[in-house]
């Protein structure tokens, strides 16, 4: 185990940057976010929760892949490479690093998707145990630990204060350390002491927000028993704006449409970010299978809560990143839906 | 930048030539598709399904027509009604589309082998089976007794002419019921929905059905055959919904713990039930 004192940050930042991509949580018009670190940046790592998660580094919100040009009769077609640089993500958070396996799931399962397997490649993660969590945080709901090392996490970090443990997790990880080695220290005498007492004083933080008793493996029913109770998908669609606010922030939602860009004899195919609560997602010529909000109100929430579960070992499509909570402008959440359907301690 | 990295991607359609242009229709066409330097541009069976680009309009899935033992190229059927399939009938011998695929599972043809066939069509929804049909011709040998009941709105929207007219009849041990949905002066055959023509023509229930067209036929029809004695496991059909990807990514054509475009687009009827009803 290393540490690194606070005051050698933007020294560790500036070294890791001539190498690779550094994204840190900056804040930019009172908004902080995840974004690529130049000098004089104001960095927050006390702040938990980022506006987006991190799955725009992985699955970008628009990604050309193909550029195509037709001339007469003939076309021709040709893979545009996916963009960006090695990477290290600088203090992401135990939940948003959970989110990259549930989109693994999906995205690196046959056929794979080579973009998504670029991107993840090309990063190496350093997390930051969550000394602060947020009022509207229920990660644990969801089994994960937010002062433990996340296993998928190639260096991981702790605030003690007026430094960061540093613990290197992978050969990425053990890499980047060397690589900064002389702005490391040794962790020292008692630091197995003092990790344990930040992470007791994480786990007794957490138990006692608001929503700890959140537990959706309580949540009783058949798929179509759940999806049966339509009264109770009504009263809680009814608010619904329909806005997608959730599913843009959402780490998990990993839905996305493909569009064709026209340019006159010259084109670009392009995939984006699309969200099952727009009208036009399952419209079809012939219909539209979906044609009220309940229904894809309903389908959002099966979907993290039924379908993918018994699509994946159990697994639920959520993190408890507490972002919808945030964001949603009528407060329709994922909370409340794990309430309504009994999944209470 | 442009690069080979992701020449291999899923999402990238290689480059194929519409051979033959086949007007069925007013609003139906048939393309024969083969590579740029001829034969198929992939293997596949019947039931699946190909992702057809026609940039810079977009991409579409559609269900392949010909059987797999054509050789030297894929037929589909495509009925104009967006923005895609608008552009690809404009589209003339010798121009180059995308295409992708094959996609979905197929329909059980080895599983088939020996029984009695009952297949059961509606409008453009013959285009799926028309691919099982003339894969169970090419091998009569292996099946039983063949019934093909087809209907559409009129006379003129009877897809496929030349094969429900003059070829699948005058094969061995099939017979061929047609039914439009109204009377008109040009049709001195049957009237009626195609439910209720499965209902009166009573066929034996030692047979498999296998069922496509519009969502509400679909229905309907397994209500019929239900009637008539058949069980659920006895019937297959395939489904359509709205896909993007067409391997179970993009999330659009997903109901309860399935996608339709992996999982699917061929269920067999007890499967079905088993789904949240949003098809």
């Amino acid at each position: 185990m290393k540490k690194i004192s606070k005051d050698k940050l933007p020294q560790l930042w500036q070294k890791i940057s001539g190498d690779f991509d550094l994204f840190l949580p900056i804040e930019k018009d009172k908004t902080l976010n995840f974004s690529i670190w130049e000098d004089g940046e104001k960095v927050n790592l006390k702040k938990l929760r980022t506006n987006l998660p991190l799955k725009n580094i992985v699955f970008p919100q628009t990604e050309t892949y193909l550029k195509f040009k037709s001339e007469g009769k003939k076309l021709s077609l040709k893979s545009v490479a996916a963009k960006g640089d090695n990477y290290v993500v600088f203090g992401a958070r135990p939940c948003d690093i959970a989110s990259f396996k549930l989109l693994d799931n999906i995205f690196l399962r046959e056929p794979v998707d080579t973009y998504y397997k670029a991107h993840r490649d090309k990063g190496t993660i350093i997390s930051l145990g969550c000394s602060d969590p947020e009022e509207t945080c229920f990660c644990g709901s969801f089994g994960i630990e937010p002062g433990s090392a996340p296993k998928d996490a190639d260096i991981a970090l702790w605030d003690t204060g007026s430094e960061l443990l540093w613990k290197s997790q992978s050969e990425k990880g053990e890499a980047l350390t060397s690589s900064v080695i002389d702005l490391l220290e040794d962790a020292g005498e008692g630091h197995e002491e003092k990790l344990k007492e930040i992470q007791n004083e994480i786990k007794e933080k957490t138990e006692e927000l608001p929503f700890s008793k959140i537990d959706p493996s309580k949540i009783e029913g058949t798929q179509q028993e759940i999806f049966d109770k339509e009264e109770m998908w009504k009263e809680l669609s009814e608010r619904c704006l329909a806005c997608g606010t959730c599913s843009y922030v959402c780490p998990t939602c990993h839905c996305y449409d493909v569009k064709d860009y026209d340019g006159g004899k010259n084109g670009e195919r392009f995939r984006c970010w699309d969200s099952c609560m727009s009208s036009d997602f399952t419209l079809m010529a012939h219909g539209n299978p979906r044609t009220s909000q309940m229904q894809r109100v309903r389908q959002r929430f099966m979907h993290k809560l039924v379908y993918y579960p018994k699509n994946h070992d159990g697994v639920y499509s959520c993190v408890g990143c507490g972002r919808c909570v945030d964001k949603c402008p009528v407060h329709l959440d994922i909370v409340k839906v794990i309430k309504k359907l009994g999944g209470e301690k | 930048m442009s690069c080979t990295c992701h020449d291999n991607d899923p999402l990238m359609p290689q480059i194929a030539v519409i051979e033959d242009v086949r007007v069925d229709t007013h609003d139906v066409t048939t393309f024969k598709i083969v590579n740029p330097d001829g034969g198929k541009p992939f293997e596949f069976m019947p039931g699946q399904c190909a992702m057809i680009s026609a940039p810079p309009i977009g991409e579409a899935i559609f269900s392949i027509t010909s059987s797999p033992t054509e050789e030297g190229y894929i037929e589909c059927s495509i009925k104009r009604c967006g923005n895609v399939t608008d552009y690809l009938h404009q589209l003339e011998e010798g121009s180059e589309i995308g295409i992708r695929g094959p996609y979905g599972n197929n329909f059980p043809v080895e599983e088939l082998k020996g029984k009695d066939l009952l297949f059961i069509a509606g409008g453009i929804g013959l285009a799926p089976l028309r691919s099982v049909i003339n894969y169970v011709m090419a091998n009569r040998k292996d099946y039983g007794k063949v019934d093909i009941v087809y209907g559409a709105r009129t006379p003129e929207d009877l897809v496929h002419p030349k094969d429900i007219f003059e070829v699948w009849p005058k094969k061995d041990d099939t017979k061929v019921h047609l039914t439009v949905d109204r009377e008109v002066d040009t049709w001195e055959g049957h009237v009626g929905f195609v439910p209720s023509y499965v209902g009166e023509l009573a066929f034996d229930t030692n047979k498999v059905a296998l069922v496509c067209g519009p969502p509400i036929m679909i229905k309907y029809t397994l209500q019929s055959l239900e009637e008539i004695g058949f069980k659920k496991d006895q019937v297959y059909t395939t489904l359509e919904l709205k896909m993007k990807c067409g391997f179970g990514k993009c999330g659009r054509c997903n109901i309860g713990d399935k996608y339709v475009c992996k999982d699917g687009p061929v269920f067999r009827c007890d499967e079905i039930t088993e789904l949240p009803d949003e098809y």
